[in-house]
């Protein structure tokens, strides 16, 4: 169970004009703006639920991950997650979570994959024989059978992510956190992805945190939405809901398009 | 514990494969002080009462510095380390149930030991067979040999602890290219890298013996040929001990303290 209740962070952010005299004059005087990231958001998730959190670039979605995952500090607020505060309880927490983001790589770059998922095991104390199931099982789920002995640097996009989300799994969390899985794939492979992710959720009653700008992801996997923008939550309910905004829409982009404009959310600020 | 060993082994497999690089370290290694001796010997052969160390303990320092060049340096950082600071890579070494302090130990340490691993034995294999006096002489004895391993493994902690500083002051600076264009020469010249200790200004050498350079290379370097010895070599020790600590903790504080700064921007 994850409860969020009133938390707000905030940022500091420099800025200039343009040019070589807005640089000389930044040299005695820097300008610098606090930029509210995540402005006193509350929310509720519940095991085995799969949550689509949505809203444009600089929303805020990633600082409320990065928070849920023990790696930033909020300004205030609560955050509990099976009675563990994140960020204070770091190392204890993190065991139960698995986290991937999809901009970034957790996998050794030069060494086989296989080599990566026995050093995670080793820094999770994975039982053998825990670790030999999930091994198993994601192999062969996530076709992953002769990407093991390949090195990292090897692999295309789609054959990484695909043994990242094995990597974040190998240690059975009980919460996921995707930040971004699907960027930059092809349908092949987001597809494969989404149906593992549905799978998963069914089979062990993971609960799924899902970020991402693909309202495909959202419409295959999720039951519930989160909608941020400006750093507020402004909509929580189902797909079905978001449907009712726009019953005739061409594509699920215009619908997000539509949905985005009715709640007057801009790109976020800087 | 199992965890930070785990890291340490899969950064040594990880850099033992560059087999080609440490072929070219050895070359350049064994040439850079083959040739320091060589203008040591000139040196030497005026005057050899006016210098603070016998000839065989300054050839077997020489050769000892160049073979564990990779272990006992400064200067050598990962890159990868500062630049998953900056980009925010660093966001997947937090979601592990470990300390990020011991992780990047373990992984600096391992580093250094594996490049070692690849270049140390050739070098000394030709220092033992070149003829006196430009070879390298046996230890005066085991004990003192085990008093230098000993130390050598407290050197290796202090460099890695003193090098874990420079990685967290990212936290705090944007880059750290300008740390380490400074520390790189004034560390290579305080440890004795470029000249052994002994041969600088008296007062001087109180000082760095006192300061965490003096316990880096300089304290193994000098017990193997027996320039240093009996109660001398254990104070150097203890020193070495206490900088180990020091550095250590220091780096810890700049990484918790860091980390509750820390912005992971983008993504």
């Amino acid at each position: 169970m994850i409860k969020v209740k009133n938390l707000t962070k905030t940022y500091r952010v420099s800025r200039r004009d343009a040019g070589f005299w807005a640089s000389v004059k930044a040299l005695g005087k820097r300008e610098t703006k606090t930029v509210t990231a995540l402005d006193n958001i509350s929310f509720t998730v519940n095991p085995g639920e799969i949550v689509g959190y949505i809203g444009p670039n600089g929303a805020g979605k990633s600082s409320t991950v990065k928070i849920l995952s023990g790696i930033l500090t909020p300004d205030s607020g609560e955050v509990t997650v099976n009675g563990l505060i994140p960020w204070k309880h770091r190392k204890k927490y993190v065991s139960d979570i698995g986290v991937v983001f999809g901009q970034r790589t957790q996998l050794w770059w030069d060494v086989p994959v296989i080599d990566s998922f026995e050093l995670l095991k080793d820094i999770y104390k994975t039982d053998d024989a825990v670790y030999r199931r999930n091994l198993s099982l994601l192999t062969e789920r996530l076709d992953l059978q002769l990407l093991l002995r390949t090195p990292t640097r090897q692999l295309s996009l789609g054959q990484r992510m695909r043994c990242e989300i094995a990597a974040s799994l190998l240690h059975d969390p009980k919460i996921l956190f995707l930040d971004e899985p699907t960027i930059g794939l092809d349908a092949v492979s987001k597809i494969a992805i989404r149906a593992f992710i549905k799978e998963l959720n069914r089979e062990k009653g993971t609960t799924v945190i899902l970020t991402t700008h693909d309202m495909q992801d959202v419409e295959a996997l999720s039951d519930r939405i989160l909608l941020i923008g400006n750093g507020r939550i402004l909509m929580d309910g189902a797909f079905e809901d978001v449907k009712k905004i726009k019953p005739d829409y061409a594509s699920l982009d215009e619908l997000a398009f539509h949905l985005y404009r009715r709640y007057g959310i801009t790109g976020g600020e800087a | 514990m199992k965890a930070y060993f785990s890291y340490f082994r899969m950064r040594l497999i990880h850099s033992l494969q560059y087999r080609t690089a440490a072929l070219a370290g050895v070359a350049t290694q064994f040439f850079w002080g083959f040739m320091e001796i060589q203008l040591y010997r000139a040196f030497y052969s005026e005057h050899a009462d006016a210098f603070p160390m016998t000839l065989s303990s300054l050839v077997s320092y020489i050769w000892l510095r160049q073979a564990f060049l990779m272990l006992f340096n400064t200067w050598t950082f990962e890159g990868e380390l500062f630049k998953s600071i900056l980009d925010g890579n660093v966001a997947y070494e937090l979601v592990r149930p470990a300390d990020l302090y011991f992780m990047w130990f373990a992984r600096t340490a391992a580093v250094r030991v594996s490049k070692t691993l690849l270049r140390f034995w050739p070098i000394l294999l030709v220092a033992f067979l070149l003829p006196a006096p430009i070879g390298m002489q046996l230890p005066p004895s085991t004990g003192t040999f085990a008093l230098f391993m000993l130390s050598g493994f407290l050197t290796l902690g202090v460099t890695v602890a003193f090098t874990m500083i420079v990685y967290f002051s990212c936290f705090y600076t944007v880059s750290a290219d300008g740390i380490r264009a400074i520390l790189t020469p004034v560390s290579e010249l305080l440890t004795g890298g470029l000249l052994p200790i002994p041969f600088m200004p008296a007062f001087f050498q109180k000082i760095i013996t006192l300061s965490p350079f003096g316990a880096m290379m300089n304290a193994p370097l000098r017990i193997y040929s027996g320039n240093i010895t009996g109660i001398e070599a254990g104070k150097i020790m203890l020193l070495q001990l206490f900088w180990l600590i020091a550095l250590t903790l220091v780096g810890m504080l700049l990484q918790r303290r860091g980390m509750k700064k820390l912005m992971v921007a983008g993504g």
